[in-house]
């Protein structure tokens, strides 16, 4: 469904735009108001990251996120109903993005019942490798929900073509090591990206570092899909929600 | 991943992709080094000629007579060069990190402790070395964070989350999951993602494999009890290691009690209520977290105890009931501290002062023939600012207002 999806899009695109936010930050309703923004701007998918106290795959942009949105009341409750609104306001795809043990807390089946239930498409557990995931990747596929996994410049083939073999939806490509946020060389990725097609057939986002029309246009052609991350959280902490749009509109 | 290091139903390598490539190669060298007796060797003599070890184990004849009850011997963690246990993990993975090639160090710090040791064995081995500490911690050690910095080590003052350990072991990695390629994390605790809790217990383990022999010479038998605290749990894993397969020998972890369990203030998680299982920093075990998942503060007197998970391996000994689990207040600890500097003129540090509150709670109860065996982590004289805190000494105060003034003078 969702790799469907993305390639129907993707006929009439040169490159999708896939979007992320922090649920509850800074607030619920701001929330709503940006994803609206980011639909008005075009965005093709998003995805809603329902904040963990310890996001260790996260930068600190992202990171500080998380957390002021847990001082703010977040609870995967509130997350959870905001996102079924969302899924049935809005016709694009939205994935959930999290760490594992908020799952694991809540239960499994019953986590991905709701996921289900909410609307979205599936999932990005960022710190739950395969080896680790078979009793929520069981529960998620009995719900249809795509299991959406990493793969880094440090993933090694034989690493990439066990991944591929789980991964449904698409394959999240990291730009380069380290965690979400900070620089990344667009140009020196060839050889990783041909990597990344070698090991699956599945669309590919390209995210770590998005940040400017140059750096889509560098991955134009290469990959499917770009994903813009931390930086609208900077834009919108620097000019507030209305600032967001122009700037995803300047991308591409 | 090769093995994925699981005691019963915890531990595990809860990784993002970005780390997997990094803990295979750790695992691996871990790995060849155990199977290399040299290495042990090697190890065995660095500890023997660069800090204290074998450490003695001490008769406290003065408390055994006080309490009334079993022979009391304390395990003398606290004379280890930097003064504390932490010396013995620091630096088992310096010589892996020689072993490995890299030339930088990281590691997280809550006491300061393990910042002071890792800082150490950068300086000795010439590797390049930051600390992620948390803000508050720094504020409350600031002497530690004195020594790191004179040891050559950059210290980074952690502002997020609760800024304290934990936050400072999530920018641990944020470090390292950029710069692993030169950059070697040492944990500083039996916790985190596999080989971790494992590769600690290992290096700690050299406090039981000495402590078994002491004391069956020293008291002519094994112990009836072994008491240890737990922060993250890696003293209690060393020294319990040298007991495990003597199943008349009962081991007793003591976790931070802070204001009592009932306050909802401390860091047990293996003894309260309020812990649950739970996946976080790598690993599953017993967290203090909330319905949620999300992780909730901890609080302790000492600051190397106040953290909300603890070494997966413990979590499967507590689950086996092979140890038992007790949590110390922190008014308890301060009295066991106080008397133990009067008693024995040996002064423990605010961690391993739980693990004496515990003891002396049971040790009257005791039969006299009986032994118990306290490990003594660390030492606590150079967490002088915290213990002159505890006691409310009123001339240490009026000492530190006159140097606040004189410096305020700038003289
Ligand atoms: C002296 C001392 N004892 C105990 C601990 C607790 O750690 P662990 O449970 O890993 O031994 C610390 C931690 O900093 C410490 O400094």
């Amino acid at each position: 469904m969702l790799e469907a999806e993305i390639r129907r899009r993707k006929r009439d695109r040169d490159i999708l735009l896939m979007t992320h936010i922090v649920l509850g930050y800074p607030d619920f309703d701001t929330s709503r108001r940006l994803v609206e923004q980011m639909v008005l701007a075009g965005v093709d998918l998003m995805e809603l990251q329902i904040p963990f106290s310890e996001p260790m795959a996260d930068g600190p942009v992202i990171l500080h996120a998380n957390q002021k949105a847990l001082a703010g009341g977040a609870t995967v409750d509130r997350c959870l109903e905001l996102t079924s609104r969302l899924t049935r306001e809005f016709p694009i795809s939205f994935l959930f993005m999290t760490y594992f043990n908020i799952a694991f807390v809540r239960g499994v089946d019953l986590f991905a019942r709701e996921m289900a239930q909410a609307g979205v498409r599936g999932a990005i557990v960022a710190d739950l490798p395969f080896e680790e995931g078979e009793p929520l990747l069981a529960a998620m596929e009995r719900e249809q929900l795509d299991p959406i996994f990493v793969f880094t410049p440090s993933s090694r083939p034989e690493r990439m073509a066990r991944i591929a073999e789980r991964a449904k939806g698409l394959v999240y490509c990291a730009a380069r090591k380290g965690v979400t946020g900070s620089a990344t060389d667009f140009d020196a990725l060839d050889g990783y990206l041909q990597r990344c097609r070698g090991a699956t057939d599945l669309p590919l986002a390209l995210g770590f570092g998005v940040k400017a029309r140059e750096d889509v246009a560098a991955i134009t052609g290469k990959v499917e899909i770009a994903v813009v991350g931390s930086e609208t959280i900077r834009v919108l902490e620097q000019g507030g929600v209305e600032a967001v749009r122009p700037f995803l509109e300047s991308l591409r | 991943m090769l093995e994925r290091g699981y005691y019963g139903q915890f531990g595990g390598a809860f990784l993002p992709e970005a780390l997997v490539a990094t803990f295979e190669e750790l695992e691996a060298a871990f790995r060849q080094a155990k199977a290399d007796p040299a290495f042990w060797q090697e190890y065995v003599d660095l500890m023997s000629s660069y800090s204290c070890r074998p450490t003695p184990v001490t008769y406290a004849e003065n408390l055994t007579r006080h309490f009334g009850g079993a022979r009391i011997y304390i395990k003398r963690e606290d004379l280890n060069h930097t003064g504390a246990h932490k010396a013995n993990n620091v630096m088992g993975q310096g010589l892996l990190v020689k072993r490995m090639g890299k030339r930088r160090v990281i590691a997280e710090t809550g006491a300061g402790q393990h910042g002071v040791a890792t800082a150490t064995m950068a300086a000795k081995f010439g590797f390049e070395c930051t600390i992620y500490m948390g803000q508050v911690d720094v504020a409350r050690q600031r002497p530690n964070v004195f020594w790191m910095e004179r040891l050559g080590a950059t210290v980074v003052s952690v502002r997020e989350g609760s800024r304290t350990l934990k936050d400072a072991i999530n920018e641990a990695f944020r470090d390292w999951v950029s710069t692993m390629d030169t950059t070697h994390y040492v944990l500083g605790t039996a916790c985190g993602p596999h080989p971790f809790p494992t590769m600690v217990t290992y290096f700690q383990s050299i406090v039981g494999r000495e402590a078994r022999q002491q004391i069956v010479k020293a008291a002519g038998k094994l112990p009836d009890r072994v008491y240890a605290c737990v922060g993250g749990g890696s003293n209690a894993m060393g020294i319990f290691s040298g007991f495990l397969d003597d199943t008349e020998v009962g081991l007793v972890g003591v976790e931070a009690g802070g204001r009592g369990l009932q306050s909802g203030q401390h860091a047990a998680r293996l003894c309260s209520e309020d812990a649950s299982i739970g996946v976080a920093q790598g690993y599953k075990t017993y967290f203090l977290q909330d319905r949620d998942g999300q992780m909730n503060e901890t609080h302790s007197v000492a600051a190397g105890l106040d953290y909300v998970g603890v070494s997966p391996i413990l979590a499967d000994l507590a689950e086996r009931r092979r140890v038992r689990f007790e949590a110390a207040t922190d008014r308890e600890v301060i009295d066991a501290l106080a008397l133990t500097v009067r008693k024995e003129g040996i002064i423990p540090a605010l961690e391993s002062s739980h693990a004496f509150a515990q003891a002396f709670k049971e040790a009257p109860h005791l039969p006299k023939d009986a032994v118990i065996l306290i490990n003594q982590s660390g030492r606590g004289d150079k967490d002088i600012f915290t213990i002159a805190d505890a006691f409310e000494d009123p001339s240490w105060k009026e000492f530190i207002i006159a140097k606040a003034e004189a410096y305020r003078a700038g003289s």
